[in-house]
């Protein structure tokens, strides 16, 4: 049993989670999940809210405007800004240190 | 187990209001929250504060907290008394909405089961979150890692131990940063025969010494010698799956990329591997070397600042 080799499902770059897999990742409800949607921080595959599938990426920003929010207190308009400006910070990272310079 | 205060940790008396509480987890938050700090250590200063605060903004555990009294210091040894909080009844804070349980021993061997006898009575297990770092090459080959897992569990006697468990999981071939693993039923058990939540691991790369890498794209400097971008040249040059030989066309400066087809990590479609060309100058130390670049500088009337019209 110690040594059984578990093997789990990818969540990757193609929408697998539906929403309320989503909601229950993060702890929270699908009516919250929905609101990230209508505010524009998600945009999962699909046209109905039961076909709705989300990726690697919208889990993981789906979990930081939960800390934010938590944390902070910020509205969800709030977080959703946090996340556009980390958004572009990270991407300047990665284009520094594409460039070979360190920013740390 | 190593004594916490959480006084000390929001940097307040033991007289704080609940406001002061409030404003100096606030500012504490902005300075180490993971998702904005730059500060060293950060995530994990934020998780000391994180627990200070849940514990000093909710009235009945801080006067539970508060009976403990000033027998301890910060990292001294600690066994809590026993019956050490009875007669409170504790709720469990918000704090851990977003299903992190990245508490301290210290934390849940106090706090930990109390949360537990308010869950709803049929309820699916929560999911749990973890980082894992593993090599560049097991995304390229596939691997097995091993988590080791740490949760407050309540035994037959009703105490609450932290229990310790090791999974090894199958890391899949063509994985990439950002991704995660989930594994059904390996998250917090559920209550009354509602399922056990998931545990989702999110996949991060050790740095590694030769490539960069940004999704499943690599990038490798590869320098040359002036001559070779200059003249074009066949040069050898490293792949994780083998050395490999890469026409440099002629007239090529530092800066300009190679893209190597297929051969970043791998997956329907498989990223690529960017050579970045990074021109060397050979040392002009001997005698030699150094009439070879008076040459050039004579015979070559090359002013590299012409765009600069200087």
């Amino acid at each position: 049993m110690e040594n059984e080799i578990l093997i789990g499902s990818v969540v990757g770059d193609e929408g697998v989670l539906a929403l309320e897999e989503l909601a229950r990742a993060c702890g929270a409800e699908a009516t919250w999940i929905i609101d990230l949607v209508a505010v524009g921080v998600l945009a999962p595959e699909g046209r109905e809210t039961t076909d709705w599938r989300f990726c690697a990426a919208d889990l993981t920003c789906a979990r930081r405007v939960a800390r934010l929010q938590r944390d902070f207190g910020a509205s969800m308009e709030a977080a959703a800004v946090m996340i556009d400006l980390l958004k572009q910070i990270d991407q300047l990272h990665a284009r520094l240190k594409q460039a070979g310079l360190n920013v740390d | 187990m190593e004594f916490k205060d959480y006084y000390k940790l929001l940097e307040i008396d033991r007289t704080a209001t609940a406001d002061d509480i409030k404003s100096a987890y606030r500012k504490l938050a902005r300075k180490y929250h993971p998702d904005v700090s730059k500060e060293p250590q950060a995530e994990a200063r934020f998780k000391e504060i994180g627990e200070a605060h849940e514990v000093l903004q909710d009235p009945e555990k801080r006067a539970a907290y508060d009976q403990l009294g000033n027998r301890w210091r910060a990292g001294q040894e600690f066994t809590p008394p026993p019956e050490w909080a009875a007669g409170f009844e504790f709720t469990p804070g918000g704090a851990s909405a977003a299903g992190d349980t990245g508490y301290s021993d210290f934390f849940s061997t106090l706090f930990g089961n109390f949360a537990r006898h308010t869950a709803p009575s049929r309820a699916h297990g929560e999911d749990h979150h973890a980082k894992i770092f593993i090599a560049l090459d097991d995304a390229f080959h596939g691997g097995t890692h091993t988590v080791t897992l740490r949760a407050p569990q309540v035994n037959a006697q009703g105490q609450v131990v932290l229990r310790e468990r090791s999974l090894h999981v199958q890391i899949p071939k063509g994985i990439h940063e950002g991704q995660h693993i989930r594994l059904a039923g390996q998250g917090a058990p559920g209550v009354n025969g509602m399922p056990a939540g998931d545990l989702y691991l999110e996949i991060c790369f050790h740095p590694h010494s030769l490539y960069q890498v940004q999704g499943r794209d690599l990038s490798l400097s590869l320098p040359l010698a002036p001559w070779e971008a200059a003249l074009g040249a066949t040069v050898k040059a490293p792949t994780p799956t083998g050395v490999v030989e890469v026409k440099v066309p002629p007239g090529s400066q530092s800066g300009r990329k190679l893209r190597l087809k297929g051969r970043g990590i791998p997956g329907e479609p498989a990223g690529d591997l960017y050579l970045v060309l990074a021109v060397v100058l050979p040392a002009a130390e001997t005698e030699k070397a150094q009439q070879i670049y008076r040459t050039m500088a004579r015979e070559l009337a090359f002013n590299p600042r012409h765009s600069l019209e200087v």
